[in-house]
């Protein structure tokens, strides 16, 4: 009888270079997923395990994780951009319009860049609104708070800086009216406006500023504070979820509710004979 | 009988989600377990699955956009060509809304410098962690304060004619008197609801109110000259 496409990728999974490289072994019991998570240098930011009730629809939306979404895509797209861009006036403007007209599917790579750079502007908004009014940001998650606070300012940062970079009416006028805004900031706005632009108008110094900005220090920046974003997720308790801080534990305690775990006394002695199955559901 | 042990034992946790737990409490050291068992789930494959779905949804959306809409490119950068109005990214068009009734130094720095640093302190803030309800405790008196700083707010709105700022901030005020004459045992669901909200909430409704109508006049009602249009005169 022929193998069947999974018992050719379990073979695989045997075999000693599989092995070299995903210390965690194969196999699908608690131990070997757990193992998946905690010994990959991606995933190990989040816990093993996740309690189900923040995972529901209602709990997030989701927003965190389709913020990630967009800044995949934004990645994906922004590379291969970059190869057929010169951040030099005006042939910035030539290759935009190249990447309309002349790339192969250059003219779908920008207008997905640019689409999903709006929808992560707009979701990191929404999941920052989402997050106040489930007060998930109260202690323990306080620092994190902070850190979403930064990546928005990245973010809309990254959005800016991207603006320029078409070179068209649109992008100048756009950065022009921005950048003018720092130049009101009492005694050292001429400086800031100065150091951001290379210059004392939008020209080829700033083209060049923004361009290293918007695909090298902001991206890296933005990853960076990403790692924290989710490794504190984990160290500050997992996702929040209401039923579970401790303060409401306590309480339910106290009222007697949540006793799964046996306490010794009178309640204790109930439950000593217990074996498996004989606690209901 | 269960008097000759002297330990309890109980069995937790549904074996198939997660590690079974066999717990051992013995009487002399009368452990107190606070803790409260939850269902879990395993993060790899469950977790990351959901992730997988939700992005992937997102992305064929997005990938759809992208095909049935171009992203804007106008002519060649020219600076001595002015377009009217010379509008920023729509993230940034209630921030120019603002700067069309005050200096620079106040809408482009000062409010701007004020809400980050208010998004920054408010896990800080005391009174956000309490979350009661405003007007539950000390209601006269902080009944006062709101009438100081609601009346001061509009005074000010109104003085500089900025009616797209006032309007919301109106609305807002008047859902937080209906909150103060509001109880947790008012008849309408709405009203318990609005008298359960913290301060935090307030302020965070009142700064979400305005940032979405002004960014929607910005982006949809502003022509030459930053002259008020309707959408549909082109």
């Amino acid at each position: 009888m022929a193998k069947t496409v999974d018992q050719y990728f379990n073979e695989l999974q045997q075999t000693r270079v599989w092995r070299s490289m995903f210390r965690s072994g194969t196999g699908s019991s608690t131990l070997k997923r757990a193992l998946a998570i905690q010994q990959n240098v991606f995933l190990h930011l989040f816990s093993t395990k996740a309690r189900t009730r923040v995972l529901s629809f209602s709990a997030t939306w989701y927003l965190g994780t389709l913020t990630l979404g967009t800044f995949v895509i934004l990645i994906a797209t922004g590379i291969p951009l970059m190869l057929y861009y010169h951040p030099s006036v005006p042939q910035a403007y030539a290759d935009t319009k190249d990447l309309q007209f002349v790339v192969s599917s250059g003219l779908f790579l920008r207008n997905l860049h640019r689409w999903a750079a709006h929808a992560m502007v707009f979701l990191v908004f929404a999941h920052m609104f989402k997050v106040f009014y489930r007060g998930a940001y109260r202690t323990p998650r306080e620092f994190n708070w902070v850190i979403g606070v930064i990546l928005l300012l990245i973010t809309l940062l990254l959005s800016y800086t991207g603006y320029l970079l078409p070179w068209d009416q649109l992008a100048y006028w756009a950065i022009t009216v921005g950048s003018n805004i720092a130049s009101a900031v009492p005694l050292i706005g001429d400086k800031i406006h100065f150091l951001l632009l290379g210059g004392h108008a939008v020209n080829a110094n700033a083209l060049l500023r923004f361009y290293v900005l918007h695909c090298m220090i902001l991206p890296l920046t933005a990853m960076f504070f990403v790692a924290i974003h989710f490794w504190r997720i984990r160290k500050d308790g997992g996702l929040y979820s209401h039923d579970s801080e401790p303060a409401v534990v306590r309480a339910q305690a106290r009222n007697g509710v949540a006793a799964a775990i046996p306490t010794p006394g009178k309640a204790g002695d109930e439950r000593a004979p217990a074996t498996p199955g004989t606690e209901a559901k | 009988m269960a008097d000759n042990k002297d330990f309890v034992a109980g069995i937790d946790s549904n074996a198939k989600k997660s590690p079974r737990r066999i717990v051992f409490v013995t009487r002399r050291t009368s452990a107190q377990v606070k803790a409260e068992t939850e269902d879990q789930i395993q993060t790899f494959p469950e977790v990351l699955f959901r992730a997988a779905v939700a992005i992937m949804t997102l992305a064929t959306v997005l990938i759809w956009i992208a095909l049935m809409f171009n992203a804007p490119l106008e002519g060649l950068a020219d600076p001595s060509h002015t377009p009217n109005p010379a509008k920023a990214p729509w993230y940034f068009l209630g921030l120019q809304e603002m700067l069309h009734y005050f200096p620079p130094v106040v809408a482009g720095v000062l409010v701007p410098g004020l809400v980050v640093m208010a998004l920054i302190v408010i896990p800080y803030f005391k009174v956000n962690i309490e979350a009661d309800g405003l007007f539950l405790k000390d209601r006269v008196k902080r009944l006062r304060i709101f009438y100081v700083v609601a009346s001061a707010l509009s005074i000010f709105l109104l003085f500089f004619k900025v009616y797209d700022a006032l309007v919301p901030t109106l609305v807002m005020a008047g859902f937080m008197l209906l909150a103060a004459q509001s109880s947790p045992a008012s008849p309408s669901a709405f009203r318990r609801y609005l008298a359960g909200r913290p301060l935090s909430y307030w302020v965070m409704t009142w700064f979400l109110f305005e940032l979405v109508v002004l960014t929607a006049i910005g982006t949809f009602f502003r022509g030459p000259g930053w002259s008020w249009v309707w959408p549909w005169q082109g």
